[in-house]
Parts: C-alpha cells; structure tokens; sequence
C-alpha cells in the first residue's frame, strides 16, 4: 500500500537553508518539500498504522499517542530553533505529496502571513497555582469545635458564626485566587504580542494536588524574553497565594490555528 | 527552572516537556486545514477523540479520585 504523508510543518523556502537529520513519527526520516515559495516538513507514515481507521482506534491508546505527540513535537522543536515555521495541528496527514501540495498551495498567502507574524516571536507558557498555603489560611469547618462539647455548651451561636467565618473565609481565598490570576493575565498580556487561555488541567491530568487557576500562553518577541520570565518571577512575589510557572519556549502552536480558521472563510 | 535569575530560561529537552503541557498544544493548536485533508480527520472530531482517549486512559492508570476540578473537558 502507497504511504501517506505526515506533515510537521511549514516555513518560507528562503529560510530553510540545510534540514539536520530529524527522525519524525515511527522514526521515518523528515525530508522538506517545496511548494510555491514555502516549505513543508513531512514524512512517510503508513495508511496501515496512520490512515483514518487506524488512526482513530490508535488514538484511544495513551501510549501511543504520547509517542505520537512526542516525535511530532520533536521534529517541530528541533526545526524551530533553526527558523520561523508555523506548526501543524497534530495528525495532518495526506493521502499523497500531490494532495498535499495542491492543499497547501490553496492557502499559501495566509501561510506566509501568518509566518511573518511569527518572525523573531517565541511561545511562552505561564501557569497559576492556588498554594497549599493560600488554603491553608481558609480553615475548614472540622476546626468547629463539635457541638456535643460540653464546655461549649451555650455556644452553639460562637460554634455557628465561626462555621460561617470559616465558609466566608474560604470563599474569600477561592474569590482573590482567582482575581490574583486574572492580574496576573492582564500584566503579561500588556507585554505580549497576543495571548490565549487554555483550559486549566484537571489535577488528575497533570499530576498536581494544586489546583490550577490560570494555564495561559504569551507570544513574546525575541528580544523582550528575558524581560518576560523577570516579570513572570516579579509577579509571583507580589501574589504569595499563587505559585506561578514560566514554561517554554515552545513552537508557537497556539498562535496559528484561529488566525487561519477566520481568514480562511 | 533557571541557572541565573531573571534570566530566560534554558530550553527543556524536547522529551522532557510535560505530556499535559504538550498535548494542550498539540491537540488544540498548531494549523488546520479544513477540507482539505484526503483523510478526511476532521479536527473536532479528533480533538474530542485524543482528549477523550486521555481522560479515560489516564483515568484507568489512577486511583479513584480526589475531587479533581471539573475543568478538563474543552
């Protein structure tokens, strides 16, 4: 059975100088191909492993899409230090390279839009987390002392406002986590060129008993990077109640799609 | 994170990059081509499909759980 293509990414052809040796999914080798001013990084996959059956029964297995994911994000991280690439949305695949250069030819004017928006910008991520400490100053209602007490006898009135302190007390912490993730969003989204909201993780998913209240990226430019993580640093200072976590920098995966979505009406 | 303060950050090793992180992005951004695609997978349905295979694998690999916030669905 012919191969299919699997493509990692696109760049303007006058960047792409000389490709090192990247190994992509399944570790077939990543070769460029060029279509009418831009680049693509691809590699064969087979229809077997890759095709849409397959695909969708292979995408329900964790394992292998942790392998997939990582080889795509390999090659995309590899090649993004070396130029400006715009990266694909994982699992773009294409029947042949002639399907896949007509596509790509279609949409060549926003790709090379898109990519001059990304020249000399980096992806960063930032990530809010209320601290243990922050709750810790919202005592839970177990603190009450227990109504049968009877040394607490005729405070069943001081038993109940504690209880109320206590719930008002931890809605207020909940409340100013909250509000602290949003001051912080607004500052750095001053300094970015353009930002997105991703979903908080779920604690089961990233393996935190924290929870998450803020899972942001930044586009940043080049030069200002360094500024950035200083006021990524400054800022967790001046929230104690968050601890705030500088990832990256990534391929810009989360200034692509949306832009090319709306244009591409 | 950072050898010298205030500083950029050294760039993770690709396969240390946390999976979560990863597949936020993976699975959520990066361009799609509407349409077009012979194979016809079509970028809703596989983000529903990747993100519902995660929950439930990741889920099957924990012990019942914690009250995670219920935030994970996109």
């Amino acid at each position: 059975m012919a191969d299919a293509i699997w493509v990692y990414a696109l760049a303007e052809r006058s960047g792409v100088t000389a490709l090192p040796r990247l190994a992509g999914v399944a570790g077939a080798p990543v070769r460029p191909v060029g279509t009418d001013g831009l680049t693509a990084l691809v590699s064969n996959v087979t229809l077997e492993e890759f095709g849409e059956e397959a695909l969708r029964r292979n995408l329900e297995d964790l394992a292998w899409l942790e392998a997939v994911a990582r080889a795509h994000h390999g090659v995309i991280d590899a090649a993004a230090r070396l130029f400006t690439l715009l990266p694909m949305r994982l699992a773009t695949v294409y029947s042949g390279e002639a399907a896949m250069v007509a596509s790509l030819t279609a949409h060549a004017a926003q790709f090379r839009a898109a990519l001059e928006r990304l020249r000399s910008r980096t992806e960063w991520g930032v990530k809010a987390y209320v601290t243990p400490a922050a709750r810790d100053q919202a005592p839970g209602p177990s603190q009450a002392t227990p109504a049968g007490n009877p040394e607490a006898a005729d405070s069943g009135l001081a038993y109940l406002r504690r209880r109320r302190d206590a719930l008002s007390a931890s809605r207020d912490s909940a409340r100013s986590a909250a509000q602290g993730a949003q001051a912080v969003h607004a500052e750095l989204e001053r300094d970015a060129v353009d930002s997105r909201l991703h979903p908080p993780q779920s604690a089961q998913l990233s393996g935190r008993p924290e929870s998450m209240v803020l899972n942001a990226a930044y586009l940043i430019d080049d030069d200002q990077a360094a500024g950035f993580a200083a006021a990524v640093e400054a800022l967790g200072e001046r929230h104690p109640r968050l601890r705030l976590e500088l990832t990256g920098p990534w391929p810009p995966y989360s200034f692509t799609a949306e832009e090319l979505e709306q244009e591409g009406a | 994170m950072a050898a010298t303060p205030a500083r950029q950050p050294a760039r993770l090793p690709a396969e240390r990059v946390s999976l979560v992180d990863l597949l936020d992005r993976v699975l959520a951004g990066g361009v799609v081509i509407t349409g077009e695609i012979t194979l016809s997978v079509a970028d809703v349905d596989l983000v529903v499909v990747s993100l519902r295979a995660l929950l439930s694998s990741v889920s099957a690999l924990l012990p019942p759980d914690d009250g995670a916030p219920g935030e994970a669905e996109r």
